[in-house]
């Protein structure tokens, strides 16, 4: 058949790549400012330590560092190669060029809109999906415009076959888009502040469900179609194994999305699930491997190659490390491993072997060989590319040694008794203190890391400079015979599916809602898996005020709000917790990190003007504490303006708050707020420093309310039973 | 590592049969899938696997590979 000339579109492609290099530097670079924050807690507080500039703390860059280098970074990186390789393996130009160019400049939009706004503290608090309703709703649209896209091409293709590659993004598009909308259903109660509509242990199982599929289908499916792609053809030979990249591609996607509750191991959630989160996470070490044992094997014979040629080499520990990370995984789901290494660094160190080997050396491979061939040139230095992959390297070592040690020295430390029965580091804060010196590596090997990628950045825009784009690429290629829809004579089954791409599409989406369904449906649907607690309450309105304070400053980042029922978290925090106080918590707030202590039993252990002064300066009360100062919530007043439309829309999530209730909500706050004043002026020094501060109009008042109520529902119940003995 | 799991089902009768039925579940699907896999031809496989290989662009300039 004749052949039919077309264009490849470069130009989009070269766009992604260099707002990849862009998002990639800012992304790290704002890492490095947090991890500095570990070891110098006072380095942002450039207008004096009485003055802390509330959108330059840890609370706050955490987010925007995740949601950076996640979406921005890694992000880009896969879109420039999803464009890249679509185009190339479907042999024809991209669906719509309108299409393109909407899904680069709204998803560039999206990741400006969210630079400024998570900083500025409107978040819905959960983990990498911290974005509140209006960019999520643009998150979807520019979603859906890939969608299109990716489809729209898929269906004009001169290529009879999609590619392995190609099925990963598939299972991305499709999954992604299930994921994100499912854990970001909220109640808009204002236009930036949002309630999700699940509660407490639901949450947490839908938000962890989202959250370790994230990792699944936004940092691994597109990366691994990537690696199909790349890996051969820079190689110059075919992949491995097809047919192991066919068992490979139908059981990572279907046990993956079974594997989130892992991420709650020792919680409140309900043990069946906890159970059939651990099996299934036990279970991916297998298409994971056989992943990683694809890829590394297809260099088999080419290791020569490996020597000289620096993308192999960046390939190589890029998949070496996803092969570490998945390894890891599965172990850190077992149980009593998880005991261990939960809301330690060791996760941090374990995600980071991911992030910086697995995504960041894929997609640094990636760019540097785009590079000469988008601009049609040879590198300008391969020596350069080599000092980047070895200082790189030697970063991810510096990055995740030092915090495995820190997270294995934490939690022994956190779990050892003295003979008489006691804990020998009663004092949480000497569990901080000792692992300092690790969090200082840990930012030396992140700075070895960030300088390797601005050396990519050095290098390639000198490649470019050097080189002549050519934005749109003469291909030829024959166009497609019209030939049956059902099988002919001698087609295998797969090979078949493999042309039929709207039906691959619908079981892609079957075999990942299959997992999702069997451990979300019963557990907010049978009731008997939240066993409700008479003696637990509604927040008050000031409360509730307080914890939407909690959640704008990012809290959740550092303090867990879940105790496991573990002796050694029993005696350090108090009881523990359990899955019916968590009913009116919109989200839940139970965090994955302690870089603090756990803060469910926090009310009633210090009194107003502790946690006044702690706020103030965290080093007055718990001298080496690296939190950071709040003294802005000392000093703004509490805007509770919208405290009606706020407990009106939990009514509506179910929270009991009567009419009255919500009508009394603004005397509620000012009565709640004279008593919280009252008691702390009976501290002379805060009498003399603040007694004329008007401090019951503060945020700091809220804040307290919500400290102290934390916990106190059941300790209320505890308390009388003693009494009544 | 079962003591994990067992106690789930200390409290139901009759649930004996279930991780039996899981097992032969996937047992049956990844045999099916051994048994699709393995139906493919080898030329078939072959052609598939070079699929990002080819190249078919035509400009001049792209010769310095």
């Amino acid at each position: 058949m004749e052949k039919e000339q077309f264009y490849y579109d470069n130009k989009i492609v070269k766009m992604f790549l260099s707002a990849t290099i862009l998002w990639g530097i800012v992304g790290m670079l704002v890492g490095l400012t947090v991890a500095l924050l570990f070891v110098f807690p006072g380095l942002l507080e450039f207008a004096g330590s009485d003055n802390a500039i509330s959108w330059l703390s840890f609370g706050r860059l955490r987010p925007l560092h995740t949601n950076a280098v996640i979406f921005a970074f890694v992000g880009n990186g896969i879109f420039t190669g999803v464009y890249y390789s679509t185009q190339r393996l479907l042999k024809t130009r991209m669906f719509n060029d309108n299409l393109s160019r909407i899904n680069f400049w709204g998803w560039q939009l999206i990741i400006v809109a969210a630079a400024i706004t998570l900083p500025l503290g409107f978040t819905s608090t959960k983990e990498y999906a911290e974005l509140e309703w209006p960019i999520d709703i643009a998150v979807v649209l520019v979603w859906v415009v890939f969608g299109i896209n990716l489809i729209g091409t898929i269906l004009k293709r001169r290529q009879r076959h999609i590619y392995v590659a190609i099925w990963f993004y598939i299972a991305t598009l499709v999954t992604i888009a299930v994921l994100y909308i499912f854990n970001n259903l909220e109640l808009p109660v204002t236009a930036f502040k949002s309630y999700s509509v699940y509660a407490g242990v639901q949450d947490a199982m839908v938000q962890w469900w989202y959250g370790h599929n994230a990792v699944a289908f936004f940092l691994t499916t597109p990366i691994l179609g990537l690696m199909y792609y790349f890996v051969p053809k820079v190689a110059n030979r075919p992949v491995y194994s097809y047919r192991l990249s066919i068992v490979h591609f139908w059981s990572l996607i279907f046990i993956y999305i079974w594997a989130g509750p892992h991420h709650l191991l020792y919680t409140a959630l309900p043990g069946w699930a906890q159970n059939l989160g651990t099996v299934f996470s036990v279970m991916l070490i297998f298409p994971s491997w056989g992943g990683m044992i694809n890829g590394l094997l297809t260099l088999r014979g080419a290791w020569d190659k490996v020597r000289e040629d620096p993308v192999l080499k960046f390939f190589v520990v890029a998949i070496t490390g996803y092969g570490m990370a998945t390894f890891e995984g599965p172990m850190l789901s077992f149980k009593n491993v998880n005991a261990i290494g939960h809301y330690t660094d060791w996760i941090i160190g374990h995600v980071h072997i991911g992030a910086l080997a697995w995504n960041g050396f894929l997609i640094a491979g990636m760019i540097y060989w785009l590079a000469t061939k988008l601009w049609k040139t040879e590198l300008y230095s391969q020596k350069l590319a080599n000092v980047h992959f070895w200082i790189g390297t030697l970063g991810i070592l510096f990055y995740a040694i030092p915090l495995y040690v820190a997270g294995f020295t934490q939690a022994l430390m956190w779990k050892e008794f003295n003979p008489d029965g006691t804990l020998v580091y009663g004092n949480f804060l000497e569990t901080v203190t000792k692992i300092i010196p690790m969090y200082a590596m840990r930012a030396v090997g992140g700075t070895l890391y960030l300088t390797g990628f601005i050396l990519l950045a050095y290098n390639i825009i000198k490649t470019a400079k050097a080189g002549s784009a050519v934005e749109d690429e003469l291909a030829e290629a024959a166009p497609l015979k019209k030939i049956s829809g059902k099988r002919i004579a001698g087609e295998a089954w797969h090979t078949w599916l493999e042309r039929r791409t709207v039906l691959f599409s619908i079981l892609t989406t079957v075999a990942i809602l299959i997992g999702g369904m069997v451990e979300i449906v019963p557990l907010i649907l049978v009731k008997s898996n939240v066993p409700t607690i008479a003696s637990v309450k509604p927040y008050t309105p000031l409360e509730l005020e307080g914890r939407d304070i909690y959640m704008r400053e990012g809290c959740n980042n550092c303090h867990s709000q879940m105790i496991r029922p573990f002796r050694s978290e029993v005696a350090r925090y108090g009881e523990y917790s359990k899955a019916g106080e968590f009913v009116y918590d919109h989200p839940f707030l139970w965090g994955s990190r302690r870089t603090g202590p756990d803060l469910h039993r926090i009310g009633g252990k210090y009194n107003d003007n502790w946690h006044f002064n702690h706020m103030m300066d965290p080093r007055s009360t718990s001298p080496g504490s690296i939190m950071p100062r709040y003294t802005w919530i000392i000093k703004n007043d509490l805007n509770a303006s919208d405290i009606e439309a706020k407990m009106k829309g939990l009514v509506t999530l179910g929270v009991p708050y009567s009419d009255k209730e919500i009508a009394n909500a603004k005397q509620s706050i000012v009565e709640q707020a004279n008593t919280i004043e009252t008691n702390l002026r009976q501290d002379p020094e805060f009498v003399k420093n603040f007694g004329d501060s008007n401090i019951q109009n503060k945020e700091i008042v809220a804040l307290i309310a919500y400290l102290q109520r934390l916990g106190t529902d059941i300790k209320v119940d505890s308390n009388t039973a003693t009494a009544i003995k | 590592m079962l003591k994990f799991i067992r106690h789930n089902f200390d409290g139901m009768d009759g649930v004996e049969i279930y991780p039996i039925i899981s097992l032969v579940l996937f047992f049956i699907v990844f045999v099916t899938m051994f048994i699709i896999v393995m139906n493919i031809s080898k030329k078939r496989i072959d052609e598939v696997s070079h699929l990002p290989l080819e190249d078919d662009t035509k400009n001049k300039e792209d010769n310095h590979e």
